[in-house]
C-alpha cells in the first residue's frame, strides 16, 4: 500500500525547520559550526587527551533560547600509560 | 479609558493578518468595546474592503500626518457596529509617509476614547512593520502551520524580542485538523516547540472566512462558523478572560494538556 510506505511529510516539515531556525537564530551555518566544533576540539586536545569519535557537539534549544552543548569524553591517563 | 494597543504581524505575506483584525476588531465590539482599526499597510489598502468599507472614504491615516484632516474624520464608523471604526491606509504614497513616531501620536490621541486599537501590520520586517509595532502595548504573531510562514513568524518573533516588545503571543491560523490527523500538516504543538511563545488562538480553515471576505462581513459576526468561534475566543483572551482552547485534530491524547500548560492556562 502507497500510503503506508510515504513519509511523513508533518516529521519532515518539524525536523526541517528545527535545523534551519537554530541557523536564522544564531546566524550559524552548518559549515561554521563545523569549523567551530574543530576549533574547539584542537583547542581542548591541547590539554587533555580525548576521544574524538564519541564527541557530541550541537546546538539544543530550549524554548527560544540557543544553547552549545558538547558532549567531549577524555581518555584515561591510565589506560594510555598502560598501552 | 485607556486603550490597549494590539498590533498583528506576521513576516509572511498571506497568513492571514488582515482578516485576523477585521475578525478580532468585530468580536471586540460585538462585546461592547469601542474599537478602532488602523490599516498599517501604506500603500496596499486591504483592511477596507475585508471589512466592507470601501466606499465610505475620505480621508486616509496620511491625510491625517499630514494635516489634511483631523483624525476624527478619518475614522470611518462601521455599517453595522457603531463602537468600531477603521482608519484606513493611503492607497497612493508609500510606507515613507509614515514614520513610528506618527504611529505612535496617532494612538496616545486614540488612547483616551477607545478599549482597543487594533493595527493591522504589512507583511515583511521592514518600515512598515517598525511603524506598526512602535506603538504596540501587545503584538500577536500570526501563522499559518507550514514552513515558510513558521520561519517567517520566527524572525519577527526574535526582532520583538530584540525591540523587547513584551513577549508576543501567537495565532496559529488555517489549521487543517484532517490533514494534521494525518500527519501532513504540522500540529499546533508542534508550531509552538518550534516557536517558544505563547499562545492566543487556532483558528481552523473554514470556507466561510472567504464568503465573509467575499461580502465585506467578517465571519466573527457568524455564529455557525469555527473560525468565527476561534475569533470570537481571540478577543476574549485579548480582554484577559480564560478561554478553553478548542482541540483541533490532535494526533495523541494527551498533547493537549501540554499546550494548555505551556500557554499557563493550567
Amino acid at each position: 500500500m502507497a500510503w503506508f510506505k510515504r513519509k511523513q511529510s508533518a516529521e519532515s516539515a518539524k525536523e526541517r525547520l528545527q535545523l534551519v531556525l537554530i541557523h536564522d537564530r544564531t546566524d550559524l551555518t552548518s559549515v561554521e559550526l563545523n569549523v567551530l566544533k574543530d576549533e574547539l576540539l584542537q583547542v581542548i586536545s591541547r590539554h587533555v587527551d580525548i576521544d574524538r569519535d564519541a564527541v557530541q557537539i550541537e546546538v539544543e534549544h530550549d524554548g527560544r533560547a540557543q544553547r552549545l552543548v558538547a558532549d567531549i569524553p577524555l581518555r584515561s591517563v591510565t589506560r594510555r600509560r598502560a598501552g | 479609558m485607556t486603550a490597549q494597543v494590539v498590533t498583528i504581524s506576521s513576516g509572511k505575506g498571506g497568513v492571514g493578518k488582515t482578516t485576523a483584525v477585521a475578525n478580532l476588531a468585530v468580536a471586540l465590539a460585538m462585546e461592547g468595546d469601542k474599537v478602532v482599526c488602523i490599516d498599517g499597510d501604506i500603500g496596499l489598502r486591504n483592511l477596507d474592503v475585508v471589512m466592507g468599507l470601501e466606499n465610505r472614504i475620505v480621508y486616509d491615516i496620511v491625510d491625517v500626518i499630514e494635516g489634511r484632516c483631523k483624525l476624527r474624520q478619518a475614522m470611518i464608523r462601521d455599517k453595522h457596529l457603531p463602537e468600531l471604526y477603521l482608519i484606513p491606509a493611503a492607497q497612493t504614497r508609500d510606507k515613507n509617509a509614515v514614520s513610528p513616531s506618527d504611529m505612535k501620536r496617532i494612538c496616545d490621541e486614540l488612547r483616551l476614547s477607545a478599549d482597543f486599537i487594533l493595527i493591522d501590520s504589512p507583511a515583511g520586517i521592514e518600515r512598515g512593520f517598525r511603524n506598526a509595532i512602535a506603538p504596540a502595548d501587545r503584538v500577536l504573531v500570526i501563522t499559518n502551520p507550514e514552513v515558510s510562514a513558521v520561519r517567517d513568524a520566527d524572525r519577527v518573533i526574535g526582532i520583538l524580542e530584540a525591540e523587547e516588545k513584551h513577549s508576543p503571543a501567537l495565532v496559529i491560523n488555517r489549521l487543517n485538523p484532517d490533514l494534521v490527523k494525518q500527519h501532513d500538516m504540522l500540529s499546533a504543538e508542534d508550531v509552538l516547540d518550534l516557536l517558544g511563545i505563547q499562545l492566543i488562538g487556532i483558528v481552523p480553515e473554514d470556507e466561510a472566512v472567504i464568503v465573509g471576505s467575499n461580502r465585506g462581513t467578517p465571519v466573527s459576526q457568524d455564529p455557525k462558523s469555527r473560525a468565527g468561534q476561534a475569533f470570537r475566543n481571540i478577543a476574549r483572551r485579548l480582554k484577559g478572560q480564560e478561554v478553553p482552547f478548542i482541540e483541533f485534530g490532535n494526533r495523541q491524547s494527551g498533547l493537549w494538556d501540554r499546550i494548555q500548560k505551556m500557554t499557563g492556562r493550567r
